[in-house]
C-alpha cells in the first residue's frame, strides 16, 4: 500500500527529509509519494514517517484516499472554526 | 506544576545592576567581551540598529513541532512575524544571495537563519548554509534561532562554525503550560502529543541552552507572550534562563489574527496590549531595553532593522553577479570602522544625573514630519527621548476612530483603540487633533501637542521635550516611564 499527498500540502519538505524510501519528491507546485516506492514504512519504523511530521491536516492520504489527519487532529482546531482556519490569505495582503 | 530543571546551575555572570556601566545603549548590563561582541549587532545594540544592517537567508522550511500560533504556511511565528511568506533557498543560492548583499550593503554585519521552519529541523541544509559560510564570507556574523527540540545534538556542530549567538524560542518551563502552546511534536521518529511532547521540548530547551553556553556561545531567549496561558510564568522562565547563562531574555508579544488561521487566532486567544507587554518587559529583566527595538522580522528580511530590502536580490536579479568576496570585504571593513568609530564619539560623556526620559508617540505620513491628523493615524511611531537624545522604539497600529468629518458619532469609544496604544506615552505629536480627544489624553495623563506641525519628527521631538521637561511633566516618574 502507498500513501500520496493532496493539495493541500503546503511544501514544507519535512517529509521529504524523512522518508525511507527515498519515495517523496518535490513536484511542480508541491510534493508527491512515488507509490511504487512507499512502504508506508514497513520494516524501517513502527510510524509511517511523512504521517508522523506532517503538520497540514488532510494532506496525507492513505491507499483508500483518506486523510490521514482528519480536521483538528492536528491543530486541536474545531473543526467548526476551520472554514475560517485553513484558508491561507495571500501573503501580500496580510502585511502591514 | 512540575518545573523541568537541570541540577546543575551555572553561577549568574556579569553586572546584574541596571544601567551599572557608561553605556546608554541598554547594553550595560552585560558583560565587556559580550558587549564588545554585539556592538556592531542591529538587533541587540539600540545604537548599531540605526547604522548596521541584517539579513536572513530562508533555507530551513521544515518544522518539528507546532506552535498554537503557528499555521506553518508562513515563517516560523517564533522569530518571524505570521502572515508572511519567504521563497524557499538551497544553500547554494543563500550563498550566492549573502554575497551580492553583502558587497552592496558593507553594513550588513549578520546573517541570520531562522526558517521558515526550525532551522535545526533542516541540519543538512542549515549547516552546509553555516559551513560554507563560515570559510567564504568569514567577516559576517552567523546566528540561529531554534525551538530548541534538537538542540542537545547538535550543539558541537554550532560551536564549529563562526555562529555568534543562538537564539531558543522557550515559552514556559511547566510542561502542562506547555501542552497549552504545543500540540505535538516531532520526536524518535514518532509524533509526540499532549503534556509528554512539552516536557521533552523544554527538558531539550534547557539542556540545549547549557551545553551552548558551556561551549562559549553567546545565548537568547525568546518568549511569546501569551495572555491567560504563560503571562504570569514569564517572570520566572527569565529567572531560570539568566541562571543557565542565557545573556538575554526577549519577550515579544502574541500576534494572532483570526485570519491567520492559527489555533490562537481562530479560537479568540488575545494579544496582549502594549501597556501589558511592557509591564511585563520591566518586571522580567534588567537588560530588556536591549530589545525593544526588535521587529520580528520575516525569515529572508534584507537590510536595516525594520525596512526590507529583499527585493532587490531576488534569484533573478543575483543569477549573473559574480562577486569579488575579498574586494568586497576590504570595502566592508573601512565603512564598518568608520562607523563605529563614529558611534565611540558620539557617546557622550556620563552625566551626574541623567535626564529624564520622555516617550513620545508622532503621527506621520511619511515618517519625515509631523504631517497626520491624530484622528486618521493608523499608527504611531514611538520614541524615547532625552535631553539631545531620541531613539525610535517601535510603530504600533491602532484602529481608526475617524474616517472623515461627516461619520465621527461615537468619537470617544472609538478613541479607546489610540489610547490603548498610546497608555505608557508621556505624550503625542500630530498636526491636528479634535477637542473630545485631545481632553481624554490629558485626563490619560498623555499630554497633546500640535504645535510643532509640519516641522521635522526630530526637531519636533527636542522642542517638546524641552515644552514637556519645562512644564514639570517629566519630573513625577510615569508609571510605564521607560528606564535606559
Ligand atoms: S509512508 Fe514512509 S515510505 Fe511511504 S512516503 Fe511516507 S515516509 Fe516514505
Ligand atoms: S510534510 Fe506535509 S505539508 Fe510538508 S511537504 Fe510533506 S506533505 Fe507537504
Ligand atoms: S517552531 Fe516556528 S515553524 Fe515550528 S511550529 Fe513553532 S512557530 Fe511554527
Amino acid at each position: 500500500m502507498s500513501f500520496s499527498i493532496s493539495d493541500r500540502c503546503v511544501n514544507c519538505y519535512a517529509c521529504l527529509d524523512l522518508c525511507p524510501s527515498n519515495a517523496i519528491s518535490q513536484g511542480v507546485s508541491q510534493f508527491h509519494i512515488d507509490s511504487l516506492r512507499c512502504t508506508e514504512c514497513a520494516g524501517h519504523f513502527a510510524d509511517p514517517q511523512c504521517a508522523s511530521i506532517c503538520p497540514v491536516e488532510g494532506a496525507l492520504l492513505d491507499g483508500e484516499g483518506q486523510a490521514l489527519h482528519p480536521p483538528g487532529s492536528l491543530t486541536g482546531i474545531p473543526p467548526t472554526l476551520r472554514v475560517v482556519a485553513m484558508e491561507g490569505q495571500p501573503a501580500a495582503s496580510l502585511l502591514p | 506544576m512540575e518545573l523541568i530543571a537541570s541540577t546543575a546551575t551555572p553561577p549568574t555572570r556579569g553586572c546584574k545592576a541596571k544601567g551599572c556601566g557608561t553605556n546608554d545603549d541598554g547594553l550595560a548590563g552585560l558583560p565587556a567581551s559580550v558587549r564588545e561582541q554585539v556592538q556592531n549587532h542591529p538587533c541587540f545594540s539600540e545604537k548599531a540598529h540605526h547604522h548596521f544592517a541584517r539579513m536572513h537567508v530562508a533555507v530551513a522550511p521544515a518544522c518539528n513541532i507546532q506552535c498554537h500560533y503557528c499555521n506553518r504556511k508562513y515563517d516560523c511565528s517564533n522569530e518571524s512575524r505570521p502572515g508572511v511568506v519567504s521563497e524557499v533557498l538551497t544553500p547554494d543560492q543563500a550563498i550566492r544571495k549573502v554575497k551580492a548583499v553583502a558587497a552592496a550593503i558593507p553594513q550588513m554585519t549578520v546573517l541570520g537563519i531562522a526558517g521558515p521552519g526550525d532551522p535545526l529541523a533542516n541540519p543538512e541544509r542549515t549547516f552546509e548554509t553555516f559551513r560554507r559560510l563560515s570559510e567564504e564570507t568569514p567577516d559576517i556574523k552567523l546566528c540561529v534561532s531554534t525551538n530548541g527540540l534538537r538542540l542537545p545534538e547538535f550543539a558541537d556542530e554550532i560551536a564549529r562554525y563562526n555562529i555568534q549567538h543562538v537564539t531558543i524560542t522557550i515559552n514556559c518551563l511547566d510542561p502542562e503550560i506547555g501542552a497549552r502552546i504545543y500540540p505535538w511534536i516531532f520526536w524518535n521518529h514518532r509524533r509526540i502529543r499532549g503534556v509528554k511532547a512539552a516536557k521533552i521540548l523544554i527538558r531539550n530547551q534547557l539542556k540545549g541552552l547549557e551545553m551552548l553556553v558551556e561551549r562559549g556561545v553567546l545565548v537568547k531567549v525568546n518568549s511569546v507572550m501569551i495572555p491567560g496561558v504563560n503571562d504570569h510564568h514569564l517572570a520566572e522562565v527569565s529567572r531560570a534562563v539568566k541562571e543557565r547563562g542565557a545573556f538575554l531574555h526577549n519577550v515579544m508579544p502574541l500576534i494572532a489574527e483570526a485570519e491567520h488561521g492559527t489555533f490562537y487566532g481562530v479560537t479568540g486567544q488575545r494579544a496582549p496590549s502594549n501597556a501589558e507587554l511592557h509591564a511585563l518587559q520591566e518586571s522580567c529583566s534588567d537588560s530588556m531595553s536591549m530589545m525593544r527595538h526588535c521587529r520580528q522580522c520575516r525569515a529572508d528580511a534584507v537590510g536595516m532593522l525594520g525596512e526590507d530590502r529583499g527585493q532587490e536580490f531576488t534569484l533573478d536579479k543575483i543569477a549573473s553577479q559574480e562577486i569579488d568576496y575579498p574586494t568586497a570585504m576590504a570595502r566592508r571593513q573601512r565603512v564598518q570602522r568608520a562607523i563605529l568609530d563614529s558611534l565611540a564619539e558620539a557617546t557622550p560623556p556620563l552625566a551626574a544625573k541623567p535626564p529624564p526620559e520622555a516617550l513620545i508617540a508622532v503621527a506621520s505620513k511619511g515618517g519625515q514630519v509631523v504631517d497626520e491628523h491624530f484622528g486618521h493615524a493608523r499608527h504611531f511611531s514611538i520614541y524615547r527621548v532625552s535631553a539631545g537624545r531620541r531613539a525610535f522604539v517601535e510603530r504600533r497600529a491602532v484602529a481608526l476612530y475617524c474616517s472623515g468629518a461627516s461619520d465621527c458619532p461615537e468619537e470617544e469609544e472609538r478613541l479607546e483603540g489610540h489610547l490603548g496604544a498610546l497608555a505608557d506615552c508621556n505624550g503625542v505629536l500630530c498636526s491636528r487633533i479634535g477637542i473630545g480627544p485631545w481632553q481624554q489624553l490629558e485626563r490619560a495623563g498623555i499630554e497633546p501637542s500640535s504645535s510643532y506641525a509640519l516641522e521635522p519628527i526630530d526637531q519636533a521631538l527636542d522642542r517638546f521635550y524641552q515644552d514637556l521637561l519645562e512644564q514639570g511633566k517629566l519630573t513625577t516618574s510615569h508609571p510605564q516611564q521607560a528606564t535606559a
